[in-house]
């Protein structure tokens, strides 16, 4: 039943080869259908008819390689995507951490921080956010000097503002905004105790201990194999009895570290860090 | 001017002529405007000790869980489960796609979703599933397009043509909104194009075809 690789997929696996020995971004444990998808637009962006012409481009051109970054990474994002996961951090994380006198917060994979800015304002709102520290995280230059501006479309607030409310909002969303720069720039004071770093869940280690780590549609695009090594980064960095949120989808069954996390709430795929 | 020779029932020769030669290891259905109704009339036919994997999508709003599998697995004599991330793929069960995100399925008959934008405003997309499912299963698998109001699905179907599969189109006259097969059609040369009640005749056919 199994077919040998076509000619696209050969080259595929040689240029996830070649970029991470040029350039040391590992995407060799990428899921193959969407990621080939990706490249496939690359290559129409870049002008480029084979897999293998992309390659040739990219190993020779650090800036052809930084426009497929675009393409590889996913900053597809929206602000309180999945309302019922921050209503049940909310509901069911906050009160714990409410017991810590400080707070170290890890978003894995923030792409152009629109979980950030959202699990900033839900911070704020339940009175956290003046004595966390965010870590936000990821391995694409550009969408973490995006998140860091903090400009979102003003085209998307209506929707955000939905997600927002039924995400247990509080005030008013527009309170947290104002319209700059052609779009919505978001509070300054949200992301004062935010650290935006570059680090790769592929191939770094884990740099601080946390209390909760919010990661969520980062795992569905790691194989089998990678989504193993980030959660063991993930359950060395968390606490004990730490937090850990992934998205809705989001399974930890295949993993072998499936045992050492326990549901705290199933559907919203909130988990805790089991005792020793 | 027999109008019995166009029944279903004795179409049904013409419908071995039509698969004769193929072997087949996967259904992808997909469906959007009247989708529901068209599998609840079609999903049923499989019979108890059917072996194949079916793939099922239809365009379901994303702001909230899909109750798909859980409606058809009460209706069916197999498991019908929603399609989870990283799952190795069972034969014999019917998986749907759940809502928000897109459904692929791997090189290694694994699922695996993704948040890439949406296709055709769709996301699960038709065409998403259908490429992915053609170049894994290649001349193994069958894609059946059903109603519906847009173009999703017919990239798709092309693509598991191309890959050497065979595509069955709802006959546009009979589907509850004909734009999606009338795309699908437009975009490539079907191997069939056949009212519900014949995809309904065709589908249990699927399993047992000999070389």
């Amino acid at each position: 039943m199994s077919k040998p690789p076509s000619d696209t997929d050969i080259e595929l696996r040689m240029l996830v080869e070649a970029v991470y020995l040029k350039y040391n971004y590992d995407f060799r444990d990428y899921t193959g259908a969407s990621q080939k998808r990706r490249v496939l637009a690359a290559m129409k962006s870049m002008n480029c008819d084979t897999v293998s012409n992309l390659q040739a481009k990219v190993m020779h051109d650090a800036g052809a390689f930084s426009q497929l970054l675009q393409f590889l990474t996913i900053p597809v994002t929206e602000m309180f995507r999945d309302p019922e996961y921050y209503l049940a951090i909310r509901q069911q994380v906050v009160p714990f951490l409410k017991t810590y006198p400080s707070l170290k917060i890890w978003v894995a994979g923030c792409s152009t921080g629109e979980e950030v800015y959202s699990l900033a304002i839900l911070l704020h709102e339940e009175g956290l956010l003046e004595r966390s520290l965010i870590y936000a995280t990821d391995i694409n230059p550009e969408s973490l000097d995006a998140a860091r501006r903090g400009v979102m479309p003003l085209e998307r607030m209506r929707l955000y503002t939905e997600n927002y409310q039924r995400a247990g909002g509080t005030r008013a969303f527009s309170d947290y905004y104002t319209a700059a720069y052609g779009g919505a720039l978001f509070e300054r004071a949200l992301v004062e105790n935010v650290t935006f770093a570059d680090h790769s869940l592929a191939t770094d280690s884990v740099f601080a201990e946390t209390h909760f780590i919010s990661c969520s549609n980062v795992m569905i695009y790691f194989n089998r194999r990678l989504q193993n090594r980030v959660l063991g980064l993930f359950h060395e960095s968390l606490c004990h009895r730490g937090f850990l949120g992934l998205g809705s989808k989001e399974s930890i069954d295949f993993s072998s570290y499936a045992e050492r996390f326990e549901p705290l709430a199933r559907r919203e795929r909130l988990f805790r860090k089991v005792g020793a | 001017m027999s109008t019995a020779a166009q029944t279903p029932l004795h179409g049904q020769p013409d419908l071995q002529a039509a698969l004769h030669g193929r072997r087949f290891d996967a259904v992808v259905i997909g469906g959007s405007a009247g989708g529901v109704d068209a599998m609840a009339a079609l999903l049923p036919v499989l019979p108890v000790g059917w072996t194949l994997p079916v793939f099922c999508i239809l365009h379901v709003p994303a702001d909230r869980d899909s109750r798909l599998a859980e409606l058809f697995n009460d209706r069916l004599p197999l498991p019908v489960r929603e399609a989870v991330d990283k799952e190795t793929i069972v034969p014999g069960t019917v998986y749907f796609a759940g809502s928000g995100y897109h459904l692929s399925v791997e090189n290694d008959f694994t699922f695996s979703l993704s948040c890439e934008p949406p296709v055709h405003f769709a996301r699960p997309a038709i065409d998403v599933l259908m490429e992915s499912a053609a170049e894994a299963y290649g001349a193994g698998l069958a894609g059946i397009l059903l109603t519906g109001a847009n173009q999703d699905g017919a990239d798709g179907m092309a693509h598991i043509r191309a890959c050497g599969g065979f595509t069955v189109v709802q006959e546009p006259g009979s589907a509850q909104v004909p734009t999606m097969p009338l795309a699908a059609i437009h975009r490539h040369d079907p191997d069939l194009i056949l009212p519900l009640a014949g995809i309904a005749a065709l589908l249990p056919m699927l399993e047992n075809v000999k070389s």
